[in-house]
């Protein structure tokens, strides 16, 4: 049915602008805001209000991204996981938002619930899981420009590149 | 040496060079 496919190739963009914008909103805004905010004791307006409510859209858009990709792929899902000829520039492109999802949930979301205080943690946990935290977040923040090089494959792409 | 995703910057160059690595890599595997 062609429904399916045309639906969530919407959806899987929707979510994906959602994720990665967020993802763009911590790294471009909110870490150096924050900075900025800890010097004039400001910070915890954003601790408090903004970054856990960015974190929860952030990580489930993430969710929905992924979900929506793979169902995009349908027949095709383990041909692109396994770089099959005609699948490579996509196959890649899935590959990386996998390794940045795995980040977001594995890595960067149990260490925000220590810095936020939703876990519990010494100052020496926290500061070490800011760190943790931060470092996967700009990965995942250089990983973002060849995924989406490769998710936004087609004739242009085909023309350019030879991909 | 500092880490290059300690920068803004760094992070886009680090993305730069990533996609370059695996365009070629890609190409290489069409043969």
């Amino acid at each position: 049915m062609d429904l399916v496919p045309a639906l969530a190739r919407w959806v899987h963009f929707l979510a994906g602008v959602m994720w990665i914008g967020l993802l763009y909103y911590f790294n471009f805004v909110q870490v150096p805001a924050l900075k900025a905010a800890t010097a004039d004791n400001t910070a915890s307006g954003i601790t408090k209000h903004v970054a856990p409510r960015a974190l929860l859209y952030f990580r489930w858009s993430a969710v929905v991204t992924w979900l929506a990709g793979a169902t995009l792929l349908g027949a095709n899902f383990v041909n692109a996981f396994t770089l099959r000829p005609g699948w490579v520039g996509i196959g890649i492109g899935a590959w990386l938002g996998t390794i940045m999802i795995f980040n977001v949930w594995a890595i960067i979301w149990p260490n925000q619930q220590k810095i936020l205080g939703m876990k519990p943690a010494s100052d020496e946990e926290k500061a070490k899981a800011r760190r943790t935290a931060f470092l996967t977040s700009r990965m995942n923040t250089a990983l973002s420009i060849p995924m989406l090089f490769f998710m936004a494959g087609g004739l242009t792409h085909r023309a350019a590149f030879g991909l | 040496m500092k880490n290059p995703l300690d920068s803004l910057w760094g992070t886009i160059i680090t993305g730069l060079v990533l996609t370059v690595i695996l365009v070629l890599a890609a190409k290489s595997l069409m043969g």
